[in-house]
């Protein structure tokens, strides 16, 4: 709520940097890649108090979720032992990779632009909802036809829920956590009333049965598989997307006018606006794109594997937020992005479907997740802290411990 | 600080006045659409129409215009109510939806979003931006029953929760405070810790679903005899405790937060925390205080939902409250009486979502919604006409 929320008030001569952009720029200074893997090592150690203190043992149950993940297979391919699961993990935890890019991408984007994107989850929901919707109706339509309709109908349904929230945002400087937040719930309410029982999106075999799932989509309109079993969720090409989506990103942002205009913004609006860039357009762009991302993160899921969706789907859903915790970890760079997508990946599956362990049960290490992704945000948010630390490392013993905080601020 | 994302001319369509005009209009409408010409036959349209007239009242009435705001309340809940009265096809039908009992349901619906409501005044007063309400929240709530299940008395399961809130909220307080980490990123992160600790807690301590159905529930207060039907014995007479302390709660803090020094003080941190600094007041101190008790009061309404209501727990059993608590928050203007009557019509929205199903209308679900869209529509019209405490949401440095 740093800018628009409150613009009577000048700046105060010593405040740090206070667009997210300028923050971003701080922490690149500040330790290079070592601050992002010291924040995930820090929180995966906490994890494992956490485990500990309920009577685990936190080695043997991150051994367990690493193997749940399929990652072992990397370490032995032809190991006979793994053979025969392994495989099948690693497909599930990179479908699992290619969502967590797309969602990291829709927030990595705007915050290059100075914006909160907390928005994700509902862009994906409209993206999955769309595409639900063109993939079940529209039957008779060529397969690749059908599969492009689906994939573009979602990402303009993401880009305009994220619209929305951006032009908001430059007409009347409505703030686009709050306007976010709220598009979000009512993106959680309409898929409760898409696919309820009555629903306009209830499957038609599933009315008699009261059961409130959404009809699977045609043949036409799912992806190809090319790792896998196509019956049993193989990894689909929705993949190749999501990784050549991180090369748009990088390109979008490093090589073109938009992306420098976005990262003017980013840094500074006002100097932006002086050196002539339209400031408003640049927030309803930046948003837009994010939440493109995101809707082609749920076009891809649900013509990829989902293929059918159901309230209960709605309510437990959160691959949206845990963007969030990607970008922030991966720093809103491309390549930190697949990297932490890729971590977080494995942690999602690895918990939960994946996990084989008489260490801890699957129920509860899903929670794990849920924790090491909060302690994730909450010490990347941190940076004078990471900084301190940083600085601090040098000359610890020749200052008192606060004056490091103190002298990183100014 | 980025001034010229300014406001457009927009601004005078939204003055509080002009606001409440359109209430009283909204709410004319409610009963039009129910008589001829145009006789619907379904009452959801004027109710509709009715709480949207009764938000616009709130509205208008939080940012100055007391008395065209609050007859637009008036004029929006008669509009409800005569929309309906033209439309019911049998009495039954009628006493279904829209009976004493509604008035009870909406409260009870209220209370936890007035608690964190009147809690995340107090943050946001005091110059730090609190999202992670609906983490705090959900804390209490698991927390409370599990306090309730293991001292056997409500008494222990609220301070329980009521503790465990305060604790949450003071991890947000030293990262915002001391850290200086942005307030938006570090509330997000506590709502996932929120949702991963009570998670884990649960599968942990309840394998997940077998709480104790016999705890110590938070009474009801018993005004009049069971036997007693009258309207008034069905709205009021057996409200639960807790209902009855979050209307003593917006009372309180309105002269805690106004009339009082400390309340003052606050403000000051919130508003101009270099002045207040000055003066001698110490924000981090008082920044401390308000994010804890907003944490601890966000619990009590978390502990409300499961120790005084339902009297068990489900994973993620706020399921969102505390995000409409901050809506309510937003829309009442920051201020106790403005969230408490948008806390109210958000449980009136609520309650009614729930009954409206007699009619198997299916898009009774989208009234869910409804707070969430009055919300992005007040904060399209809110920035630049009334604005919150001026220094939200920026972290303050010594000197």
């Amino acid at each position: 709520m740093s800018e628009s929320l409150a613009p009577t008030t000048p700046p105060e001569p010593d405040t740090p940097p206070t667009t997210v952009a300028g923050r971003l720029d701080l922490l690149h200074r500040a330790g290079g890649i070592a601050v992002p893997v010291a924040t995930a090592v820090i929180a995966f150690a906490i994890g494992g108090l956490v485990v500990l203190s309920s009577g685990h043992n936190p080695f043997l149950a991150y051994r367990d979720i690493l193997n749940g993940a399929g990652l072992n297979w990397i370490a032995h391919p032809w190991d006979v032992n793994t053979a025969n699961t392994a495989p099948y993990n690693l497909t599930q935890t990179l479908l699992q990779t290619t969502t967590l890019i797309l969602t990291g991408l829709a927030v990595a984007f705007a915050f290059r632009c100075g914006l909160f994107n907390i928005g994700g989850q509902g862009q994906y929901f409209m993206g999955l909802f769309v595409a639900s919707w063109v993939g079940t109706s529209f039957v008779n339509m060529n397969r690749p036809l059908h599969i492009l309709v689906g994939i573009g109908a979602a990402m303009l349904a993401g880009a305009a829920w994220a619209g929305i929230a951006g032009v908001l945002k430059a007409t009347v400087g409505a703030h686009e956590v709050i306007t976010t937040i709220m598009l979000n719930w009512i993106a959680y309410w309409i898929g409760s009333y898409l696919f309820q029982q009555g629903g306009p999106l209830q499957g038609a075999e599933n009315k008699p049965l009261d059961i409130p799932i959404s009809a699977d989509i045609a043949k036409s309109a799912k992806l190809p598989v090319f790792w896998g079993d196509p019956e049993l969720q193989g990894l689909h090409i929705g993949f190749f997307v999501a990784i050549a989506a991180l090369i748009v990103f990088w390109a979008l942002l490093n090589r073109t006018t938009l992306g420098y205009e976005v990262r003017a913004v980013g840094y500074n609006p006002d100097a932006a606006a002086y050196g002539g860039i339209k400031v408003r357009t640049n927030y309803v762009r930046a948003m837009a794109i994010s939440g493109a991302f995101a809707g082609l993160a749920g076009g891809l899921d649900m013509l990829g594997y989902l293929f059918h969706y159901g309230v209960s789907d709605v309510q437990a859903s959160g691959i949206g937020f845990l963007g969030i915790a990607v970008a922030l970890l991966g720093r809103n760079t491309a390549v930190g992005v697949a990297l932490a997508a890729l971590l977080f990946g494995a942690l999602l599956f690895g918990t939960t479907h994946g996990l084989q362990s008489n260490v801890i049960d699957p129920s509860l290490a899903g929670h794990l997740t849920e924790i090491i992704q909060g302690l994730v945000v909450l010490f990347v948010g941190a940076d004078l802290l990471i900084i301190a630390v940083w600085r601090a490392g040098g000359r610890i013993r020749k200052r008192p411990p606060k004056a490091p905080v103190a002298e990183a601020a100014s | 600080m980025s001034t010229y994302v300014g406001q457009l001319d927009a601004a005078r369509f939204v003055r509080p006045k002009a606001v409440a005009a359109y209430g009283f209009a909204l709410g004319v409408v409610a009963f039009i659409v129910v008589i001829p010409p145009i006789t619907a036959r379904s009452p959801v349209w004027s109710v509709l129409l009715g709480i949207l007239a009764a938000f616009a009242g709130v509205f208008a009435a939080s940012r100055g215009a007391q008395r065209a705001g609050w007859g637009a309340v008036v004029v929006g809940l008669f509009g409800v109510a005569l929309g309906v009265l033209a439309t019911r096809s049998s009495t039954a039908d009628l006493n279904q939806v829209f009976t004493a009992s509604l008035i009870a349901s909406m409260l009870v619906f209220a209370t936890p979003l007035t608690f964190a409501a009147i809690g995340g005044m107090f943050s946001e007063r005091s110059g730090v931006v609190n999202i992670g309400l609906e983490g705090m929240m959900l804390m209490g709530a698991f927390w409370g029953i599990w306090g309730a299940d293991k001292t056997g008395s409500w008494v222990g399961g609220l301070v329980i929760g009521i503790i465990s809130g305060g604790l949450l909220a003071l991890v947000h307080a030293f990262f915002a405070i001391h850290l200086r980490a942005d307030q938006i990123v570090s509330g997000v992160a506590v709502n996932f810790l929120a949702l991963g600790i009570t998670g884990y807690g649960f599968v942990q301590l309840y394998h997940g679903n077998n709480v104790p159905s016999n705890i110590s529930q938070i009474p009801n207060v018993n005004l009049t005899k069971n036997s007693n039907h009258g309207f008034f014995s069905e709205a009021f007479g057996h409200l639960n405790l807790m209902i009855w302390a979050a209307m003593a709660l917006v009372v309180v803090s309105y002269f805690v937060m106004f009339r009082t020094p400390l309340g003052l003080r606050i403000r000051a941190c919130g508003e101009h925390p270099r002045a207040a600094d000055t003066v001698g007041i110490n924000v981090y101190l008082l920044r401390y205080f308000s994010v804890v008790l907003s944490g601890m009061l966000a619990a009590a309404g978390g502990a409300y939902l499961t120790v005084g209501f339902l009297g068990t727990y489900n994973e993620n059993v706020t399921a969102g409250r505390g995000f409409i608590a901050l809506a309510a928050l937003i829309f009442g203007n920051w201020k106790p009486f403005g969230a408490f009557g948008a806390a109210l019509l958000f449980g009136l929205s609520t309650a009614i979502a729930f009954r409206l199903p007699v009619y198997s209308d299916t898009a009774a679900t989208l009234f869910q919604a409804l707070p969430y869209v009055i919300t992005l529509i007040a904060v399209a019209g809110v920035i630049g006409r009334s604005t919150p405490p001026a220094a939200v949401g920026r972290p303050y440095v010594k000197q």
